[in-house]
């Protein structure tokens, strides 16, 4: 029977009443008495030297306050990366400087050239359109292989190349991998394109930066999932603000899929310039903005070959993979095609033998980092693409060549350097064909074509290392921040909660997940208990929010936390009930003494630590309030199975997802609904990449789909009913909670699924069609099915 | 958005009075002209809102028999009231969304002639009659390629009578991202001949193909159109589909629209 409280209970999301009725506080909500704005001119063309900056006529227009170029921003930081990698040959990668507002050259559409403050938005735009702007457009390099070419272009005139890092992985075992490949009975390969793509949160981006002259501190409020770590990069490396003087906050966020861990330049200007005019500043991003400004994702082009013995047994994968950086390095970005993709190509399978060669490329594009996923989606992509594709060449079932190959034995040393503690592949597997009664499918099939239509089934697997992350292990690997995190959980006098803590939530649901475990741990009432999150000045020291790690790293800091509670609520427990502190038990809320009657409330402990008329004042302080800080040992595997049936019109290309089943394993699982809802989500956002959202330029640079005219989300209609499972659990072995993250499985697990499943449509129509890119649009099915 | 004048008038007569001015403009449902000026893309001094003229709105039927909507009417209204015209309230009822429908008015729509918007092919096919403040014109001459029309400076639509076919369909395949009409193909059959009027297709705007509507004269179903074939020629090439692609759809959607009749 399900559990109407506590861990494992569908509680009802509490956060939603307020984004349901209108009464979020977002970041444009917040207004400051004196507050300015910002309009940031941007550039139209893709490169170009900037000769000159008129700003002389504009700046005495009405209303504007100052002007700022990049000339202002001289002996300020750049801003920074968060990641180094080292590329095949023991070498850094090559870091262009990242300027506040660009100097001497722009490098994207969208990149900020000048910075009006004014005193409305209009005025500022007003004036923006007067400043005399001399730019020389320069040639772009917009193909990656292009920009590699000898004599291409260079976006960083100051770089050797465009080449930011040639990477290989596991470059000891390129040898053998290259000799398997060469001795194997059958080699498949698939050339294929992981389509950039525009992560689009409801809300865009919004920075206001205030300045107290009193004390000397400077607030910025932002939209951002991690309000400590921009902090961090901000105060520490771009502006020289030291953390006792500077405050994020991070309101309710609208919804940020990676976009929003970054710490952009405006974020930094708007500090900065409020500083400098001693004014609050506030800029909101248009959506045309958002698109030419928020870090994109994916854009990678990959080789896959898959090795296979005479029976079908995997003996090695080798990938090639160009992986697109954009004009400038955002937070995290080379992190996401190296350690978070690469680490990954072992999938569920015991593939004894892998090298994954990338070559990260700058090109006048917008900056690409971490987008729902980050890494894991490429790496399940082209593996269960390849995967596909080999069984239809060797004419077995692919459900059965996965099954052949499956790793079965925990834990488990891929040969790309990560140990998965537990998984249970054959057992989400059986899940998935009955969940989506793949039984089923030939009588589906045979009513489709009845009507004129194609169906296709598409399976796959997937895996991901969620958990971000063990700080020494991502350290080695060119982290430049340690990626643990904190709770502080404070009780109240009367027994009430607030628990302070590192994640950020942005419609995960972690004020109704969070407070959940407090109350299981206590045998409280879950609406005792208030998640505190999202104010640099008033949570710990956490990482915040990405990479499927808030329950099981900021959780399990919140769990060790509520342990100390424990264990200090025990002792006072014991004094007031007159009984050794090891007899002490806490259950649903009261201290006993084992063996007795005897027993004491939650309420009495905390009245008693607050108010310590009678207390142990000589053994333990007064006051109930704990913090720990949790760095995980390893990552966390969540995996699962995925099924999407399709039905393609053969006249039109145009094709309709018709049924879509999700088998996961999370690990233990807090809130089943709100899991539910994030593998809804998850698998919204994969069909959306895999048959509607192509973010595209020209060959000059711009941005072709600059807004939802040309920039296709995937709506309601665009989804089927899905049926998604979690019930096969296969329990984290070395965080408290046994939680695994699930936050990207739906991204990360989809997209090959649908590709597979057209891919299988057309050629049960007659079409030898053996790879659509994605977005599989009916343009491009009908050309396929056409060879046009 | 720039700063402007706005005017609304109550008549015909002082909405043509106050267009004018210099750089004027009309302003019917707003769904193209405001996002371009809220981009600044476009300045006009004045905007002379047209929605509070009695006399242009709604749906009533003529004395020959033929549909005639006010030039303010918005989609919504024709959605719901062209019920002697099922195939244009059908097409009214899935042009854009909610929001859209009830503030886009079919005299704008005409007026703007997007090319891939969806009334100027029920239009096209039906011959309609765009009557504006000055004069009637036969639709055949209203439309004159892409975001051009026969309109003077200042000449508003002020009804478009339609005559009402023997049986008429609109299929429209949707552009992913805008869901406006990649390719929309409005059939419309009458004692006299088939019509056949493609929107969205052409970087011409929208046209008639006179091929399938003498094919569809002489023998009104699907299978007339067998040998008949669009050339990708002069069709719209961009990010969603070829211009081989698009005159695919343009046969394919003919055919089901002859189908749906």
């Amino acid at each position: 029977m399900p559990k109407d409280s506590g861990i494992g209970a569908s509680s009802k999301r509490r956060e939603d009443v307020r984004f349901l009725t209108g009464t979020g506080q977002y970041t444009d909500d917040i207004n400051i008495h004196g507050q300015t704005y910002v309009y940031f001119l941007r550039s139209d063309v893709a490169h170009g030297k900037i000769n000159n900056i008129d700003t002389s006529a504009a700046a005495a227009m009405p209303g504007v306050v100052r002007i700022f170029t990049g000339a202002d921003f001289e002996g300020i930081g750049s801003i920074p990366c968060g990641w180094q990698v080292t590329d095949r040959h023991g070498e850094p990668m090559q870091e262009p400087a990242h300027p506040v507002l660009a100097q001497g050259k722009v490098r994207h559409v969208g990149d900020p050239i000048a910075a009006v403050v004014a005193e409305s938005l209009e005025q500022a735009r007003d004036a923006a359109e007067a400043i005399d702007l001399d730019i020389e457009e320069l040639p772009a390099v917009v193909d990656m292989k292009a920009a590699l070419s000898d004599g291409a272009t260079k976006v960083h005139d100051d770089l050797s190349s465009n080449l930011c890092y040639d990477w290989g992985f596991v470059e000891e075992n390129k040898g053998a991998v290259d000799e398997a490949i060469k001795n194997a009975a059958h080699v498949t390969t698939l050339e294929l394109v992981n389509n950039r793509l525009v992560a689009n949160p409801m809300e865009p981006r919004v920075a206001v930066g205030d300045y107290n002259r009193a004390n000397d501190e400077s607030t910025l409020f932002t939209t951002s999932q991690n309000p400590h770590v921009i902090r961090l990069l901000m105060g520490a490396f771009v502006l020289g603000i030291p953390e006792h003087k500077l405050r994020v906050v991070a309101p309710d966020v609208g919804g940020g899929f990676g976009t929003k861990i970054f710490h952009y330049a405006e974020e930094a200007f708007c500090t900065f310039a409020a500083r400098q005019i001693n004014r609050p500043v506030k800029w909101t991003a248009s959506r045309s903005e958002a698109f030419m400004s928020d870090a994109h994702g994916r854009d990678h082009v990959t080789k896959i070959e898959l090795a296979l013995d005479a029976d079908n047994n995997f003996t090695a994968v080798r990938t090639e993979t160009y992986a697109n950086m954009g004009a400038y390095l955002s937070t995290f970005a080379p992190s996401v095609p190296t350690w978070l993709h690469g680490t990954l190509m072992a999938g569920n399978y015991k593939t004894p033998l892998i090298y994954v060669n990338v070559k990260a490329v700058f090109t006048n594009t917008v900056p690409v980092d971490a987008y729902r996923g980050a890494g894991r989606p490429e790496a399940t992509y082209q593996l269960e693409r390849v995967i596909d594709k080999a069984a239809r060449e060797l004419g077995v079932d692919p459900i059965a060549l996965r099954r052949q190959n499956f790793i079965t034995e925990f834990p488990y040393a891929t040969p790309v350097a990560v140990e998965y503690d537990t998984g249970n592949y054959p057992a989400t597997m059986d899940k998935l064909e009955e969940i989506a009664d793949l039984s089923g499918f030939d009588a589906r099939r045979k009513a489709s074509e009845a009507k004129g239509k194609l169906r296709g089934l598409g399976v796959n697997c997937y895996i991901e290392a969620c958990g971000i992350a063990p700080s020494n292990l991502v350290g080695q690997l060119g982290a430049r921040a340690g990626l643990y995190d904190a709770a502080t959980v404070r009780v109240n006098a009367t027994g009430t909660i607030s628990v302070m803590v590192g994640a950020h939530s942005h419609g995960q649901g972690h004020e109704t997940a969070f407070p959940q475990v407090v109350a299981e741990m206590l045998g409280i009432d879950e609406n005792m208990i208030d998640i505190v999150h999202g104010d640099s000045s008033k949570i710990p020291f956490g990482m915040g929010t990405y990479g499927s790690r808030s329950i099981a790293v900021c959780g399990s800091a919140m769990v060790r936390a509520t342990e100390k509670i424990i264990n200090k609520a025990k002792k006072i427990a014991s004094h007031l009930l007159e009984a050794s502190e090891a007899d002490i038990e806490l259950k649903d809320g009261q201290f006993s003494v084992a063996g007795t009657d005897k027993s004491v409330a939650w309420g009495d402990v905390t009245l008693a630590a607050y108010v310590p008329h009678n207390y142990p004042l000589e053994d333990i302080e007064p006051g109930l309030e704990e913090t720990a800080f949790y760095d995980p040992s390893n990552f966390t595997y969540p995996s699962g199975a995925y099924a999407c049936e399709v039905e393609v019109d053969p006249e039109t290309g145009k094709v309709t997802i018709e049924r879509f089943a999700a088998a996961d394993d999370f690990g233990n699982v807090i809130n089943p609904m709100i899991v539910t809802g994030q593998v809804h989500g998850g698998i919204g956002q994969g069909i959306g990449q895999a048959l509607l959202e192509n973010c595209a330029y020209d060959e000059n640079g711009q941005l072709l789909s600059a807004s939802y005219m040309d920039y296709a989300m995937p709506r309601a209609s665009d989804v089927p009913f899905y049926t998604v499972d979690h019930s096969c659990q296969t329990p984290c072995t070395h965080n408290p909670l046994g939680v695994k993250g699930c936050g990207e499985a739906g991204a990360i697990g989809s997209p090959p699924s649908v590709v597979n499943a057209v891919v299988d449509a057309l050629q049960s129509g007659g079409h030898n069609v053996t790879h659509i890119d994605m977005p599989v649009s009916p343009s491009r099915v009908w050309a396929a099915m056409n060879n046009a | 958005m720039y700063n402007f004048d706005f005017e609304k008038p109550s008549t015909i007569a002082d909405a043509v009075a106050a267009l004018a001015t210099e750089d004027a403009q009309a302003l019917g449902g707003g769904q193209t002209l405001l996002p371009t000026m809220k981009q600044r893309l476009a300045s006009p001094s004045k905007i002379v809102s047209l929605s509070g003229i009695s006399e242009m709105q709604g749906v009533c039927k003529g004395d020959d028999g033929s549909v005639c909507i006010g030039g303010a009417t918005t989609h919504a209204t024709v959605a719901a009231s062209a019920s002697e015209y099922p195939a244009l309230a059908a097409l009214a009822s899935n042009i854009g969304d909610p929001a859209v429908r009830n503030r886009g008015t079919i005299g704008g729509s005409l007026a703007n002639n997007d090319p891939a918007a969806c009334y100027p092919s029920a239009a096209l096919a039906s011959g309609a009659t765009i009557v504006t403040n000055a004069r009637q014109i036969a639709a055949d001459d209203y439309f004159q390629g892409m975001f051009t029309t026969a309109l003077n400076e200042g000449e508003i639509i002020t009804e478009v009578r339609f005559p009402v076919p023997e049986a008429a369909n609109y299929q429209k395949f949707e552009q992913p991202a805008s869901r406006f009409a990649m390719v929309g193909v409005f059939v419309a059959k009458y004692a006299d001949g088939v019509r056949v009027a493609v929107t969205g297709a052409s970087e011409e705007g929208v046209f008639r193909w006179t091929e399938a509507e003498a094919a569809l004269s002489a023998d009104f179903s699907a299978h007339a159109l067998e040998g008949l074939s669009v050339s990708g020629e002069g069709m719209i090439n961009d990010l969603h589909g070829s211009g081989e692609y698009r005159a695919h759809l343009v046969k394919v959607l003919t055919k089901r629209a002859v189908a749906a009749c």
